[in-house]
């Protein structure tokens, strides 16, 4: 901390002196309010503490009577020698099954994780001395996502769910997905990248070109998934690395969001919310007067600084 | 949860071992006490019912008892003999036929390369004859709905035997549906609950084309076959048996064969045409011969280090204690400039200078020009490290320990970080900060000032250089391992495991990484997942570092060879064969690969 201090004032100080020189010779063009905003912004990238918000939603929807949906929220730093290192774990899951298991699905998968992975963690959020991580942070969702897998497979029989993780640990965050949850990158200039791939019938034959994105939207089986947490003997999550969306939004969310609102409405309940919350909240209610098919679960990650 | 050995069921079966483990339960080895004079082994397979509602307990239960005993009805020689079955409790058993062999996804493990073709179209004819059984079955037909490499035993006279029936995999439909059979191998129609005698075909060509491939389609996105042609991953397959297995693994059922007893005649008709049957296969075909070397130059001892090549010249350093500059046209010698000690150590050039490190324990700087010495610098220690140039420093590592700064222009020095072993392993420098491993395992990041910003421990020595791309930074080990680390802060992303130790320095291209090891393969791993995308067996250790150009990647092995690869399939392009090892890198350009080797020899290769 002192040490961040002292690169503050450092600079600060240090820079005073240069300036009016600068100044005085005057013979210099001078700087473009790109150049300024481009070296200030370098600046602020260099001192400033990174740090995660997220916001939450969640409804059961106008149609169901039980919340199959789970959701998992946790926001820290973990601070080292060097710099404090921004730490977000975020989960969405979607149960499936008849019988209730459903609930217990997608609960026991996110605790399951969740727990497994803030095991691990546990140490360096709360300072206490460490060995270091023997694992890798792809080991450590592959082995959570497993456990899970057999708990689910033990407990409900015949059941399953989706789950969608991310760990943020610094600027990279880390994914594990199967089904058909999805993650976003949302950016301020409206767009919105898909970061997930659904793990559905209807997103592989529409893949393969055997239905078309219209037929897609109309198709029977549309809630078939080919690979679900709980369901087959081998389970392969795809679990991948990515860099944060800086300047922008990570959004995870089940199925009774994405299914039914549009990607414009989406971006439009960010972008007008003042903060994080408030947006969730926007998107569990346009989804509800959509007619709130299904359960509804979401997200919102930024860093900021 | 699992029985221990010893213990015996039902007053009747002892149990020995563990042979399997599934979703649903164990899979044990048992004796039949039964038989108290000789020792007759069972396979005895559990089923654990952990069903909370007890309706649906009992219907699970009953579930498993119907099906036992359509299955012990079953007489055929592919089909293991159900013995008996029992249920207490939460579990319940098949007591069956013990089968002495392995399966088939462990035999396309084990295999040294790809299996022969006669041998997979006669275990192909085998599984056909006793689908057209269990298919013929009255007064349903039974479809087993999991046909798969694991489900496939080869039994010790080398014959097939279907195993683990669909028995207790039950089909509940919830509000989002599921399914029985394995993602990969399960045709399309099957996800959507149907089971037909036309699934268990698409099934029967999904675990052939995995045979024959030895790409696991659980790996890959379901239904992809059509994305992996046979004959462009295993050439040696003819084109009648591609066929065969394509029209297995046709989307529409309609397409595919219209029973098993077709695709067996269409199985015979490949092994008649091919000769399979009587053919003895002869091992992988070598795509090699008539590469003539644009040049090559001898020196006086082994090469062992990588060239550097700058504006038309080549420098290289030497076992004979020398670093020569070559003409990259033609081979003719320029200069060479004397050390105390061999050279392994690549050269950099900056500001017309050659900068490289020798045993003699120092770093030398030679003008390009002249090949006189502008500057050295002494460590206490050997270099074998390769010199990086930043922000107007050479950063180099030295058996003394330390990593040195030097000034680039005037050779003095800046600071030295001080570790606790050898470092052999090349500087990598990206976002201002210095990555390097040393022979104790550890692996730093320190910023220009020489200030240690991280610290990550391998288990062995890391002597291969880092790659930093993106946010992440590369790096191989002795461990076995290769690693991807946060550069930020050095947060393992991932590992990937090798079969054994590295020195080999990665390269990144596309989201691949390409990295060789002393198991003598040279691997291509996905670097968002880890995921393996092809791996390609040299016959010896791969301390040669991978180069990239164009589409293809460059890689020597101890075994003397330059291997040319396409680089998104690892499909050997050519290879040209030294006189001796090669443990240096290639360096590639305007279509020239230039390379040195412990013959002695300098060689430049068209690309």
């Amino acid at each position: 901390m002192f040490d961040f201090f002292r690169k503050l004032l450092g600079t600060k100080t240090s820079e005073q002196p240069i300036i009016p020189r600068q100044v005085d010779m005057a013979t210099t063009a001078p700087l473009s309010d790109e150049q300024i905003s481009s070296i200030i912004s370098g600046k602020v990238i260099k001192y400033e503490m990174k740090q995660l918000v997220a916001g939450a939603g969640q409804s059961v929807g106008r149609q169901r009577e039980h919340n199959e949906d789970s959701l998992l929220a946790i926001t820290s730093t973990i601070s080292g020698s060097a710099n404090d290192v921004p730490f977000g774990l975020y989960i969405v899951a979607d149960g499936m099954g008849g019988h209730q298991f459903g609930e217990v699905a997608s609960n026991a998968a996110v605790r399951i994780i969740g727990g497994n992975i803030t095991k691990k963690f546990h140490s360096y959020l709360y300072s206490l001395p460490t060995q270091a991580l023997q694992e890798s942070l792809q080991e450590v969702m592959e082995s959570s996502i497993m456990e899970a897998h057999q708990y689910v497979q033990r407990e409900a029989p015949g059941s399953g769910t989706t789950v969608t993780a991310a760990l943020v640990l610094g600027q990279q965050v880390t994914i594990a997905h199967v089904g058909d949850s999805r993650a976003y990158s949302i950016y301020l200039d409206g767009r919105i990248e898909p970061i997930t791939r659904d793990h559905s019938l209807v997103k592989r034959l529409e893949e393969l070109g055997h239905i078309s994105k219209d037929e897609a939207v109309n198709f029977p089986h549309r809630n078939v998934l080919i690979r679900a947490l709980g369901q087959g003997e081998t389970l392969e999550a795809d679990i991948f690395t990515i860099p944060f969306p800086q300047s922008g939004t990570l959004m995870i969310c089940s199925d009774g969001l994405w299914g039914v609102i549009s990607e414009k409405d989406i971006y439009r309940s960010i972008s007008e919310a003042p903060n994080l919350h408030r947006a969730c909240q926007n998107m569990v209610e346009a989804a509800n007067a959509a007619g709130g098919p299904d359960n509804i679960t979401v997200l919102l990650i930024q860093m900021i600084g | 949860m699992q029985i221990a050995s010893g213990v015996t069921l039902v007053e009747r079966y002892s149990i020995q071992d563990v042979i399997g483990v599934g979703g649903m339960g164990s899979v044990y080895l048992a004796r039949d006490l039964h038989f108290p004079n000789v020792v007759k082994l069972v396979a005895v397979k559990e089923m654990i019912n952990n069903a909370p509602d007890p309706l649906i307990r009992q219907t699970i239960v009953q579930n498993f008892e119907r099906e036992a005993n359509i299955l012990a009805t079953l007489n055929h020689s592919s089909i293991p003999r159900i013995y008996d079955y029992f249920s207490s409790d939460d579990r319940s058993y098949l007591v069956l036929e013990y089968i002495h062999g392995k399966d088939l996804e462990t035999v396309i493990g084990d295999a040294n390369g790809f299996l022969p073709e006669d041998q997979v179209i006669s275990w192909a004819i085998q599984l056909c004859d006793v689908l057209t059984y269990v298919h013929g079955h009255k007064p349903d037909p039974i479809v087993f709905r999991d046909i798969k490499p694991s489900n496939i035993m080869i039994n010790h006279n080398g014959d097939v035997v279907l195993v683990d029936f669909g028995i207790a995999k039950t089909f509940q439909s919830g509000t989002k549906g599921t399914m029985i059979g394995t993602e990969g191998y399960s045709p399309p129609e099957q996800y959507r609950g149907e089971a037909t005698p036309l699934a268990d075909i698409y099934s029967l060509g999904a675990a052939l084309h995995h045979t024959i491939t030895r790409r696991d389609p659980r790996m890959e996105p379901p239904f992809s076959f059509a994305e992996r042609p046979i004959r462009r991953i295993n050439p040696n397959i003819s084109p009648e048996l591609e066929a065969v297995i394509n029209t297995a693994l046709q989307y529409n059922p309609g397409e595919r064969f219209p029973n098993t007893a077709a695709m067996k005649e269409a199985l015979m008709n490949v092994a008649r045409k091919t000769g399979a049957l009587s053919k003895i296969v002869s091992g992988l075909p070598v795509s090699s011969g008539g590469i003539k070397p644009l040049w090559s130059f001898k020196c006086e001892d082994e090469i062992r280090g990588t060239p550097v090549l700058h504006q038309g010249f080549l420098y290289i350093g030497c076992y004979d204690n020398n670093l020569y500059s070559l003409n990259a046209a033609d081979g003719k010698f320029q200069w060479k400039y004397a050390t105390e000690g061999g050279i392994v150590s690549r050269p950099i050039v900056y500001d017309n200078n050659v900068i490289f490190g020798s045993e003699d324990q120092r770093l030398h700087v030679v003008s390009v020009r002249t090949g006189k010495v502008v500057w050295t610098y002494y460590t206490e220690g050997k270099i074998y490290s390769s010199p990086c140039i930043a922000d107007g420093h050479v950063f180099v590592g030295s058996d003394d320990h330390d990593l040195h700064a030097v000034n680039v222009i005037s050779g003095r020095a800046i600071w030295k970080y001080a570790t606790d072993a050898p470092i052999h392993s090349t500087p990598a420098v990206a976002n201002e900060m210095i990555f390097f491993g040393n022979d104790a395992g550890a692996f730093y990041a320190v910023d220009f000032h020489g200030a240690m910003k991280w610290r990550f421990q391998a288990k062995r020595a890391i002597t291969s250089s880092p790659i930093i791309k993106g946010q992440s930074v590369y790096v191989a080990a002795l461990d076995g391992l290769l690693y991807a680390l946060d550069a930020k802060n050095g947060w393992p992303i991932w590992k990937f495991r090798l079969g054994k130790g590295s020195v080999s320095t990665p390269v990144v291209a596309d989201d691949f990484v390409f990295v060789g090891a002393a198991d003598g393969y040279i691997y291509c791993v996905d670097a968002r997942n880890a995921k393996e995308i092809w791996r390609f067996r040299t016959e010896n250790q791969v301390s040669s570092s991978p180069a990239i150009y164009k589409d293809s990647v460059y890689c020597g092995s101890i075994d003397g060879n330059m291997y040319c690869l396409e680089y998104r399939t690892g499909r050997l392009r050519w290879k040209f064969e030294a006189q001796a090892a090669i443990t240096g890198s290639p360096t590639v350009f305007d279509d020239i690969v230039y390379f040195g080797s412990t013959d002695h020899q300098v060689y430049a290769l068209f690309a």
